[in-house]
């Protein structure tokens, strides 16, 4: 018997309209027809593997007291940041600390946590993002989730330094639900970072992240999955771009068993921008998946994709993006390129990019590559006098360095080549 | 002085032989053009003599100062004092000139690369005419065939070894730039004694770069060595007619081509 149940979820509390809304998703579970890999969003993927009954949620009584415990392993993230402006830190999908600073809660800047603060604003906007795009672990999600980090910031602030949120899963069996909601209100700036971390246990993530950037705000947003070796992660992000906005988003996938990625930008308002960029490296057993959607429904909205991943032992990506460009999106221009490297044998890359055109005036671009390290790349660096590990080295950081440049938070650049280079030290099996 | 030794070296590209017995004998400070047409195995030298992998040595010998080269992978024949300087360099995206030759120094151990060695490298950029773009960018990526070649001359002033080998350093560049290259060559066989093979079609290159010797390639094999009078020589009668003088009949080494079933000539 599941114990993902209805009664599970309305124990777990908070605000009435909170638990009518969990226990409504829960009420859904019952009939909800779990995916396989035969659905095109699925295909590739090790959906097929998951067992549900596996997992339980954790209950009010044994998640985090808000206030009272740091999560494990933020530390050296949380430095690693740099100067910030805010830290939230998440334990199993609920806010156990956070602060901010001063000068920005006198400005109004909201950070806390979704299903304590009684805020009409996380009532307002919660799920504005993730109901536009459903599926069965949304619903899951919204089913389970616990509490998270809701960051506002009020029309015209300007936030310099970065938000910090740093989530914290862990408990063999168990599963949580981690959800982010940031809301940029009219012409507000900021940068938002969140790391993603458990231990080596088997876990499920269940994570949504909802980006509200409204006109002419401008937000830049970095995720850092560097989950323990058998945790599981599913997740959405989704963001709704108003006029003339911009989100600049990156993400790097590092960890987990098999950890997905929903990656969707609406753009909703005209003259908006989106770009959405990744680096992933998978090693081991480990399958990181992909999935994008860059969904053109103004005039003149632009949108740029760039995902470069590695694998190598016997670990698998996928890559699956669409390109939608609405009727709405006359002269809008949009650009993907996803680009592998299958670093051993026994390793492997899927790069499925689509295009769905309805307007008639419109650029749009997309590449896709999948293969080894080039030889002559090899030879040549060899013929300087380097040693062919170390050229291998080289030409991977070489072909991470145009995202890793355009991360919003340069001191995260180092110890991310560092995590890379012990990545491919660490290889258990022969080059291709 | 050191000496680079070439001696009765056979070499086959997928089982096609295409250097039958060359012999080369080339000493620090000493500059050895190499001409023969396309096809006389040219290219094929260089590469047989830096270790790639789809070329193989099957006769013969190649020695620095005694020590054979052949069975040495590719970049402890660098760390041994040979540089190519490649026809067509590569791009390689995200790695810059400067941490190709960090790298480089580091692995020869000796403390790794020289303190000075960004100056070292602005120095050269400055001496080549190469604007400093292109040493924050991956090294070839987008380059001229001007700049990469310039790229090449940078790297090999810098890692100073003991002998160049030049595989047309000549194609694709414009006047300046092969005038500043082959000066820059010219200048390190004196100021640091470098020993030159310059594997090059023409002896446009070699106004610039004053061979000691000149030695032609047909077939395979050096057929004919002498002074740099054997260049203009060659310029007056052709390899043709060389080869007619020479009675070689075989100018070229090109492996047949297999028979493409889906090329014209299969409809």
């Amino acid at each position: 018997m599941s114990s993902f149940t209805p009664q599970a979820a309305r124990e777990l509390g908070g605000p009435d309209w909170l638990v009518d809304r969990r226990v409504a998703a829960a009420e859904q579970l019952a009939s909800i027809t779990w995916p396989t890999p035969a659905e095109e969003i699925w295909r590739y993927s090790r959906v097929d593997e998951l067992d549900l009954e596996k997992y339980r949620p954790l209950g009010d009584d044994t998640l985090g007291e808000a206030g009272t415990e740091r999560a494990p392993g933020g530390g050296p993230l949380a430095a690693e940041a740099g100067e910030r402006a805010a830290l939230v830190v998440v334990r199993d999908g609920r806010v156990v600390h956070h602060e901010l600073d001063e000068s920005l809660e006198a400005k109004d800047v909201t950070i806390c946590d979704l299903a304590t603060c009684e805020l009409d604003a996380v009532r307002d906007t919660l799920g504005t993002c993730s109901d536009a795009s459903p599926d069965a672990f949304t619903v899951l999600h919204d089913a389970f989730l616990a509490g998270g980090a809701f960051v506002k910031i009020p029309a015209g602030v300007v936030v310099e330094r970065p938000i910090v949120v740093l989530h914290w899963s862990e408990g063999d069996g168990c599963a949580s639900f981690p959800h982010t909601l940031v809301v940029l209100e009219e012409g507000a700036e900021a940068t938002v970072v969140e790391r993603y971390g458990s231990p080596d246990h088997d876990h499920l993530v269940d994570a949504v992240v909802e980006l509200l950037v409204g006109d002419r705000a401008h937000l830049r947003y970095l995720s850092l999955q560097e989950h323990g070796p058998r945790t599981w992660q599913i997740a959405l992000q989704r963001a709704h771009l108003g006029r003339e906005s911009t989100l600049r988003s990156s993400a790097v996938a590092l960890g987990g068993d098999y950890a997905r990625l929903r990656s969707e930008s609406l753009l909703a308002g005209e003259l908006s921008e989106s770009d959405l960029l990744a680096v992933y490296f998978g090693d081991g057993e480990q399958m990181l998946d992909f999935r994008t959607l860059q969904d053109h429904d103004a005039p003149r909205t632009r949108s740029d994709l760039l995902f470069k991943g590695a694998v190598e032992d016997h670990a698998r990506s996928v890559y699956s993006g669409l390109v939608r460009l609405r009727t709405t999106a006359q002269k809008a221009n949009a650009s993907q390129t996803n680009r592998n490297l299958v670093l051993t044998e026994g390793a492997a890359a899927e790069s499925i990019p689509n295009l769905e055109i309805e307007a008639n005036d419109v650029k749009c671009s997309h590449a896709s590559a999948v293969g080894p390290i080039d030889d002559d790349q090899l030879y040549y660096l060899e013929s300087r006098g380097i040693p062919p590990d170390e050229a291998e080295r080289l030409i991977v950081l070489g072909f991470f360095d145009d995202v890793f440049n355009r991360l919003p938070v340069k001191s995260l650049v180092d110890p991310l080549r560092r995590t890379v280079i012990e990545k491919i030290e660490h290889r258990s099996a022969t080059r291709a | 002085m050191s000496t680079l030794t070439i001696r009765d070296l056979h070499a086959s590209v997928d089982g096609f032989e295409i250097l039958r017995g060359v012999d080369l004998e080339i000493n620090s400070g000493e500059v050895h053009a190499l001409m023969g047409p396309n096809g006389s195995g040219k290219s094929t030298l260089a590469h047989v003599l830096m270790g790639r992998s789809d070329y193989q040595a099957t006769a013969g010998s190649v020695t620095v100062d005694g020590v054979e080269l052949l069975g040495l992978p590719t970049w402890q024949r660098a760390a041994r004092g040979v540089f190519l300087a490649m026809q067509y360099p590569v791009e390689v995206a995200g790695v810059t000139v400067g941490d190709l030759v960090t790298a480089a120094f580091a692995a020869r151990g000796n403390g790794g690369a020289p303190a000075d060695l960004d100056t070292q490298v602005r120095d050269e950029a400055r001496r080549l005419e190469i604007s400093d773009e292109f040493l924050t960018r991956g090294v070839n990526a987008e380059f001229s065939g001007g700049e990469q070649k310039r790229m090449e001359t940078l790297q090999l002033a810098v890692l100073k070894p003991t002998f160049a080998i030049l595989d047309e350093i000549d194609s694709g560049l414009d006047v300046d730039a092969l005038r500043d290259v082959a000066r820059r060559i010219e200048a390190m066989t004196s100021d640091d004694n470098l020993g030159v093979l310059a594997i090059t079609h023409y002896d446009r290159l070699l106004t610039e770069l004053k061979p000691d010797r000149v030695h032609i390639l047909l077939g395979g094999r050096v057929v004919k060595s002498g002074g740099p009078e054997l260049a203009q020589q060659l310029e007056a009668t052709g390899y043709e007619g060389l080869a007619a003088e020479l009675g070689v009949d075989e100018l070229t080494v090109e492996k047949p081509k297999e028979a493409d079933p889906f090329g014209e000539a299969g409809f």
